[in-house]
């Protein structure tokens, strides 16, 4: 039976320019929250003065006119997949045989918010120097489907570009996309993921006024805190993840390493309100059943779960009911966004690459600023130090705004 | 009034600045599509900023005439 396996990642985030830079900053308990230096914050009044913004500049990863054709989003969706890419041992020079048929290539990777830093800046464009000014680019980088395109171009991949929008969940909604494609035999292989870059002036305050932002602005590293009695909101951040699967009969017969197996995976949604999580968690209950149920699993073989865990009030304490109604109270919980902020649409994918790090390295990083543990939390969360621990399967959750509810089970 | 050498270096910074082309490359008798590789979108933007840069009005029918940048620099001379 075909398995889904992971031969490659790239990742580029508020901790680092690459996967294995987010990664060991993650294991070392830094933060990737910063204050926002960009002068928008001041001229428009905003409460909010702090996001988790990226490592590396972008524009100075990226040629100069490949860059200047982009809207940041795709700019780490392309540096992301670049780097998955050659992590998985496919990369190959100009005019080199590819080491993979392109038509059976797929990208599946979306964004939660899309272009937005694009379309305002060519808005003003249009305002104060009229029509002659606006790039002929804008709807290539303003549209969802952006940097699942660009990605697909880089590659050179053609068997079929897909972009799921489900706002926070996105991320791990294409890898579940990805997994099914495999499974079905469409194709050999699928770069999945998310990429988010909407740190901007009308998002930060459509997030403030929805009241879901931390004001922890006199101490950007300690606003992020899931599962804290003394959290007051999440941190808007950017960045992407995009990991390689394959068909496993493929990477067998190719020779890859691989690094886990996407074993299982759950979608289902709440249909409850348009931003809040149904306070029963039964949909989110229902996404992690669903992840142990499709990788043949029981709920006793899953260990840790890498939570969604915002750092919102409502949110976290509701995924841990969740969690263990669905699974039990044995799973070691920890929450990554303490670290890296909120990704949006990239944080399933970035998130989902932890899980699947801690599976093959036995390691669970810590939660970040936890210090006085939400007593609503009725189940044990690394904090402090990183825990060692074999894991035979973790869980990713992911949820989003709509009601989305995305679960990955990982497994060596 | 720039004449055509000043024109040509004009115009090659611009194609340089968006398409990312070394200016040397950008001579009289290349074709724009054929042998700079540059897009459709790519010369709306080129047709913008040699507008700017040169005083002239480039229509877009007009613009699809400038196959070779040699095109576009005579274009520019009679013009501006």
């Amino acid at each position: 039976m075909t398995d889904v396996v992971v031969t490659g990642y790239g990742a580029t985030t508020p901790l680092g320019g690459d996967a294995a830079t987010t990664w060991e900053n993650l294991l070392a308990g830094k933060s990737g929250v910063r204050e926002i230096t960009a002068e928008w914050v001041e001229k428009r009044g905003l409460p909010v003065k702090i996001a988790s913004q990226l490592a590396v500049d972008p524009t100075e990863v990226l040629p100069r006119v490949q860059a200047r054709r982009m809207d940041r989003a795709e700019q780490v969706a392309v540096i992301a997949a670049r780097e998955a890419w050659a992590h998985a041992g496919l990369a190959v020079e100009k005019g080199e045989e590819p080491k993979v048929d392109p038509v059976r290539v797929a990208v599946v990777v979306g964004t939660g918010i899309g272009g937005v830093t694009t379309l305002l800046d060519q808005d003003d464009l249009l305002e104060t120097e009229g029509l002659r000014k606006v790039s002929p680019l804008v709807v290539p980088m303003l549209m969802p489907n952006g940097p699942a395109a660009l990605i697909s171009l880089e590659i050179g991949a053609q068997g079929g570009v897909h972009s799921p929008a489900s706002a926070c969940a996105t991320g791990a909604e294409a890898m579940a996309w990805a997994y099914r494609l495999l499974k079905a035999g469409e194709v050999d292989v699928v770069l999945a993921g998310g990429a988010e870059a909407c740190i901007a002036p009308i998002t930060v305050a459509g997030f403030v006024q929805a009241r879901t932002l931390s004001q922890r602005n006199d101490a950007p590293e300690l606003a992020s805190r899931p599962f804290d009695t003394g959290r007051d909101g999440f941190v808007l951040g950017e960045g992407a993840g995009i990991l390689i699967l394959e068909r496993s009969e493929f990477a067998e017969a190719r020779g890859a390493t691989v690094h886990g197996r996407l074993a299982g995976i759950g979608l289902t949604s709440d249909a409850y309100h348009i931003t809040g999580p149904d306070p029963e968690g039964t949909g989110q209950a229902r996404a992690m059943l669903a992840a142990v149920r499709t990788a043949g699993l029981e709920p006793s073989d899953v260990g840790h779960v890498n939570c969604h865990a915002t750092s919102t009030v409502v949110g976290d304490v509701g995924e841990a009911r969740a969690i263990k109604k669905a699974l039990g109270d044995h799973p070691v919980l920890t929450a990554p966004k303490g670290a890296l902020g909120h990704l949006v649409g990239g944080a399933g994918a970035v998130e989902g690459l932890i899980t699947l790090l801690s599976v093959r390295d036995g390691i669970i990083p810590a939660t970040l600023n936890l210090e006085e543990q939400d007593p609503g939390v009725e189940l044990e969360v690394v904090a402090g130090e990183p825990r060692k621990m074999e894991l035979t399967a973790a869980v990713n959750n992911s949820f989003g705004f709509g009601g989305h509810n995305a679960s990955l089970l990982f497994t060596k | 009034m720039a004449d055509t050498a000043e024109i040509t270096k004009g115009l090659a910074e611009i194609v340089e600045e968006v398409a990312g082309i070394d200016t040397a490359e950008v001579t009289v008798e290349k074709s724009f599509v054929d042998d700079l590789d540059i897009d459709s979108l790519s010369m709306v933007e080129i047709a913008v900023q040699a507008e700017d840069k040169f005083g002239v009005k480039i229509p877009d029918e007009q613009l699809a005439e400038l196959k070779t940048v040699g095109d576009a620099v005579s274009y520019i001379e009679k013009n501006q």
